[in-house]
């Protein structure tokens, strides 16, 4: 499982790499690998404001769907178009070539208070009984959404 | 409760295997990507562990005769060495399991069935089968399955069976890296393949002998035969338009809905349970039917999504029916579904409501992929 240190993470599995005022965000490699092959992607719009904390996409794989969050609040600049045609770049290279979109921060600073550290976020992946719940998920996918909700 | 362990524990984790509960069972789900596996099954081969199955022998004189009462089909009819696909009916027609039932001999019969329905097919076996002796071998077999258009020429550098003569649903005793197994050209995937049946302590020498067949010159030539798990067996049976249990099967549901109607052997000699259901049920006519849809948007239907009657360009009108199955379809490229309609809305437009929105669906004739077609 591999949690690069530069970045930001949420308990949602998203991780967040702010440069100025822009902030790119993906899924971890640990939910890439909890999930299975990512079949197809929904980003949000470009120019859609976006709120941390709210469902902005859907991730989808072979046994299960879950929601995409946003981890911050701004506006949506860039999505990568890549991810349409091979979603399976989410699994190949999550903090790569498998980035989801890109915000315009409304305030610097201020949105990345609720993030978590490379440390907290291991220690929540590790710690937690997630790994079961996406796998039973797996089997029982029309339920997952819901039950995900649920839990949040 | 703990689920159970399947003789091929090790493999798995040493395969790095991804598990799941399922049935019951700690069973691998993937081994590394899903496109990848269902890609090996489609175009070379690849490995199952099934050992989940549920495994009965109904033996002695009247086996035969006992297993015609007990379900749907006509075992007794089957030559020696012959397999039935059949199932086991409640009084009412309701579906209790789905069974492969291999003739091993005059006298011996092996049923198989759902890990999920394993505990309720052999009661009532033992109930239904009068006469006959009825074995419950699940926890002393293994089942292996390979499965792909390069099995047969893995199988057969592992094997003393003569393969070539090995017609489809038939199977025969023989030995598999040097062990006793009853070997069957049998699968759940649309593609050819056998099924090995064996002690549970040989599983792993079996396997990692099919396995290391991957590296002779009939396979694909580039290292051991690939694994594959749960998740690409369901893509692969959904494919080729097979029922699941549970899916399209259940006590709510009789053969003829699911256009299953030939497996109910209304013509075999004497009684069997679900008889008089059945026939009436086969004389009005299924209430729905199930059809496979084709679903141009990416998003995928999953099992429970309601399906809706196209009412035009303005958007959906009546829920219609509800999708049994759905996935993507590395083979086909688009999301595909099985679903029952009421008798008569599969003529018109459909839509499935996939988390709120409304996809539009066609219908289209199962199974979605047929290798015969292909090559």
């Amino acid at each position: 499982m591999s949690i690069p240190a530069e970045l930001r993470y949420t308990a949602e599995h998203e991780w967040v790499s702010i440069a100025g005022e822009t902030a790119t965000i993906g899924i971890t490699d640990y939910a890439a690998q909890a999930l299975g092959d990512v079949v197809y992607v929904s980003l949000p719009t470009v120019g859609a404001a976006v709120t941390a904390g709210d469902p902005c996409g859907e991730v989808e794989s072979y046994k299960s769907v879950s929601e995409l969050y946003c981890p911050v609040d701004g506006e949506v600049t860039e999505i990568n178009e890549e991810l349409d045609d091979d979603p399976g770049l989410i699994n190949a290279e999550p903090y790569g070539l498998g980035w989801m979109f890109r915000v315009r921060l409304t305030s610097s600073g201020a949105d990345t208070a609720g993030l978590l550290s490379p440390a907290e976020y291991e220690a929540l992946a590790k710690g937690t009984e997630l790994s079961a719940r996406y796998l039973l998920a797996e089997l029982t996918c029309g339920t997952y959404l819901r039950r995900r909700r649920q839990t949040r | 409760m703990e689920p159970r362990d399947t003789p091929l524990r090790a493999v798995h984790e040493r395969l790095g295997a991804t598990m799941t509960e399922f049935a019951g069972w700690l069973m691998p789900l993937r081994y590394g990507s899903e496109t990848a596996e269902h890609h090996a099954v489609r175009n070379d081969a690849a490995l199952f562990d099934l050992s989940h199955m549920g495994e009965i022998t109904v033996t002695g004189p009247a086996a035969g005769e006992a297993l015609d009462h007990a379900v749907c089909g006509w075992p007794s009819s089957l030559a020696v060495g012959r397999a039935g696909y059949t199932m086991l009916c409640a009084p009412d027609g309701g579906v209790l399991d789905d069974l492969i039932i291999y003739r091993q001999a005059a006298t011996s019969f092996l049923v198989v069935a759902n890990a999920a329905n394993a505990a309720v097919v052999l009661a009532e076996l033992r109930e239904r089968c009068d006469g006959a002796e009825v074995t419950d071998l699940s926890a002393s077999v293994g089942l292996i399955s390979i499965q792909g258009p390069n099995a047969p020429g893995l199988l057969s550098s592992v094997t003393d069976l003569e393969l070539a003569g090995m017609r489809y649903y038939t199977g025969a005793y023989g030995t598999v890296a040097g062990r006793s197994a009853w070997v069957a050209r049998t699968g759940y995937t649309g593609e050819d393949g056998f099924e090995i049946f064996c002690a549970a302590d040989d599983c792993e020498r079996i396997w990692d002998a099919l396995s290391a067949s991957g590296s002779g010159t009939s396979g694909s030539g580039t290292g051991p035969l690939a694994a594959a798990g749960l998740s690409v067996r369901d893509t692969l049976r959904l494919e080729a338009g097979m029922p699941l249990y549970g899916s399209e099967l259940g006590p709510d549901v009789t053969p003829y809905e699911a256009g299953l109607g030939r497996v109910v052997r209304l013509d075999k000699p004497g009684e069997f349970v679900g008889r008089a259901a059945l026939a009436e049920r086969a004389a009005a006519g299924p209430l729905r039917t199930l059809v496979g849809l084709l679903v141009p948007s990416r998003r995928v239907p999953r099992h429970g999504y309601p399906v809706v009657s196209g009412a035009g360009p303005t958007g959906a009108g009546d829920v219609v029916g509800v999708v049994t199955s759905g996935g993507p379809s590395p083979s086909i490229g688009t999301p595909i579904a099985m679903a029952y309609v009421t008798a008569g809305a599969a003529a018109g437009p459909l839509l499935i409501d996939i988390r709120g929105r409304a996809e539009p669906a066609s219908v289209t004739e199962l199974p979605f992929y047929d290798r015969r077609k292909r090559r």
